[in-house]
């Protein structure tokens, strides 16, 4: 135990509570293991896991990205309503599409924060709202339906990959994952992703040690946007329909998975697959509770609530003290040596 | 000759600067729309929008304190809710107030509790309980509305109560009195400001910050409740998304008011222009028909250029000594 990274101690108390509260729903509700269910669960998770990622790499700089739901909304409505015109788009160029819409919104942020020294909670929070009336504009009142798409789309989401015995895993899920698989190694191996842990630790000390922290910054947001146009492709394909509030309040979801998830909100730390817990957790406890008979629906955004104050906290105390077993250790070593003589 | 420049002194600073775009927005306005100068329209156009400056007085001390309130717009929907379901279950108007009153301490209290004596930073505690109070707001609703409150009630929201000033306007008249004389006449108000420059320097002057945090969450969570209760008068009936999103608009107006997001820095006189420049912008822009998403993006442009305006003029003024000093 002793020798357990705390963030590897903090990654299996999470997936202790996951399992937790799967076996606790499965003795509430009825055929809870269910294909059913799973994909129920895995496809919500699809949408959310990509911005969920953004967002980590957005809060280990010390930044927030509070827009991240209106990107997704404008991309699931552009590219639809493109492809509802050009339905011979081939799915690849499509998607391409949405990752540049996405990254383009990202980069406004990224140079407003990084370039234009405008705090992150008041330049997402501003576009926030400016991505969102652009859709409402764009849009002019009309709504994308499912009629209107190339059918390779409609049928994505019920599309199978592949099937482990009675699981079967679909497109859009695996594309989430992918993006999760490939943003987790980078993260753990290349020098250029590290850079993003340096500039969250330590702002100065990052500079002091030649890292651009400012093109970090900017480089951040653009893969946060990048990730959120992945969620809209997704979003699209998997509900077909879209109004001018596709999207609306993921910013907070993502930021709730990610917070449960164990990246440190102060910057600095926090792992790929601690957001992936994150974003399975929330969501099981999302589309758990609308099958639970004993609480209303209705319950779910107070649980959901509680449920990141609860995170937060064990947290902040499983930190603090690890702070303090560390500090007494170091004080053991140099009592050891017989330096620290000052301690009684 | 000493007046003037004393004149123009005040002019660069961010309330001049202020002063200068209310006078523009109102006389464009003026001259656009005649009926924009009249009595009445002025207090329409605080009355529509009364329950967001109420709140922005108290979030002016919160910024200032180096913190951020993010669930002030769900206390507000809480305590509109919690109301509507008191007087439809029979509880008399008078005390079903008082109870959401406390209700919102008690929400304020949840907040400061984690912000002041947990130390979880305020952004992370005020947006979980954004979404978590909101939560509640909706268990107490689910998908229904609640009308039907006692006539006298409603009227607050809406008929004359000094002259031809309703409750609300006259109770943000009061308090932003009294907000001024607190923030820039106390010591309390002092400590506030102390804190938001330097929490730790404040510690070892003495000052009991975590108790300072605590009060401020608290008064925040009141004063949103009694936001919300006006809410609810003014519109005579409450529903689960009661002032969802209104947390946007608080905020900029704040800010706006140049009030630093690192705290510190302020003034309830910057903030009360920037309040009249935002109303003023959305009733000019309602009387010329611009839909009301337009009028949000226009407050989230503004914001934006709140901090990125002083910061592009203080990069030009530090390249230029930069270019001089070679």
């Amino acid at each position: 135990m002793k020798n357990l990274h705390p963030q590897t101690l903090r990654l299996i108390a999470l997936a202790i509570v996951l399992v937790g509260t799967v076996l606790f729903f499965s003795s509430q509700i009825d055929n809870y293991f269910t294909p059913r269910m799973l994909n129920r669960i895995a496809t919500s998770v699809a949408v959310i896991l990509p911005i969920a990622i953004g967002q980590a790499m957005v809060v280990m700089t010390r930044n927030i990205d509070l827009s991240v739901g209106s990107i997704v909304g404008i991309v699931a409505y552009i590219v639809g309503d493109y492809l509802g015109t050009h339905a011979g788009l081939h799915p690849a160029l499509a998607l391409t599409m949405a990752l540049a819409l996405g990254a383009l919104c990202g980069s406004i942020n990224g140079l407003l924060v990084s370039y234009g020294r405008v705090p992150s909670i008041i330049v997402t929070l501003g576009t926030l709202a400016l991505f969102r009336t652009f859709l409402v504009e764009y849009s002019g009142a009309r709504t994308i339906t499912t009629t209107s798409l190339p059918t390779w789309l409609v049928d994505l989401p019920q599309q199978t990959l592949f099937s482990i015995g009675p699981i079967e895993f679909r497109t859009i899920v695996v594309m989430a994952l992918v993006a999760a698989a490939i943003f987790w190694m980078a993260l753990s191996r290349l020098r250029m992703a590290r850079k993003i842990y340096a500039v969250g630790s330590n702002p100065d000390a990052a500079v002091i040690a030649g890292i651009n922290a400012p093109r970090v910054v900017f480089a951040s947001f653009v893969l946060s946007g990048a990730l959120a146009g992945l969620a809209g492709f997704i979003f699209l394909a998997k509900f077909g329909n879209i109004t001018v509030v596709a999207g609306l309040g993921f910013e907070l979801k993502s930021v709730a998975a990610v917070v449960v998830g164990g990246v440190n909100i102060f910057g600095g730390s926090g792992s790929i697959v601690g957001v992936l817990l994150g974003t399975v957790l929330v969501d099981t406890i999302d589309n758990s509770l609308t099958r639970w008979a004993v609480v209303s629906e209705f319950w779910r955004d107070a649980l959901l609530g509680m449920l990141i104050m609860t995170a937060v906290t064990a947290d902040t105390f499983m930190s603090r003290s690890f702070g303090r077993m560390k500090s007494k250790v170091a004080l053991e070593k140099t009592d050891a040596n017989g330096v620290g003589a000052k301690k009684q | 000759m000493n007046r003037s420049s004393s004149i123009l002194s005040k002019l660069g600073t961010w309330e001049g600067l202020l002063l200068l775009i209310l006078v523009v927005t109102i006389s464009v306005n003026a001259a656009i729309v005649p009926q924009f100068l009249t009595l009445q329209n002025q207090i329409n156009l605080f009355q529509l929008s009364v329950e967001k400056i109420i709140v922005a007085l108290a979030m002016t001390f919160i910024i200032i304190n180096a913190e951020i309130d993010l669930s002030v717009a769900s206390v507000m929907g809480l305590a509109a809710c919690a109301f509507a379901v008191l007087v439809q279950a029979g509880v008399p108007a008078g005390l079903a107030i008082l109870l959401c009153l406390a209700l919102g301490a008690v929400a304020g209290g949840v907040n400061a509790f984690f912000i002041a004596y947990v130390g979880i930073p305020s952004l992370v505690v005020t947006l979980a309980m954004l979404i978590g109070f909101r939560g509640f707001a909706r268990v107490l609703l689910e998908d229904q509305g609640i009308s039907g409150f006692p006539d006298w009630f409603n009227a607050l929201g809406r008929d004359a109560f000094i002259g031809p000033f309703p409750l609300s306007i006259v109770t943000f008249v009061v308090l932003f009195v009294l907000a001024a004389i607190v923030l820039h006449r106390t010591g309390f108000g002092r400590t506030v400001f102390v804190i938001g420059n330097n929490a730790e320097v404040a510690r070892f002057s003495g000052i009991n910050v975590p108790r300072v945090k605590a009060i401020l969450f608290i008064a925040s969570g009141v004063v949103s409740a009694l936001a919300g209760l006006f809410y609810a008068a003014r519109l005579a009936s409450v529903r689960g998304d009661a002032a969802n999103g209104f947390e946007l608009d608080i905020i900029t107006m704040v800010l706006l008011g140049g009030v630093s997001v690192f705290g510190g820095r302020g003034t309830i006189t910057g903030v009360l222009f920037s309040i009249l420049i935002v109303l003023n912008l959305r009733n000019g822009m309602a009387l010329m028909n611009i839909t009301g998403h337009i009028q949000t993006a226009v407050i989230g442009i503004l914001l934006i250029m709140s901090v990125l305006g002083p910061n592009l003029i203080e990069s030009a003024r530090s390249y230029k000594k930069s270019r001089a000093a070679a």
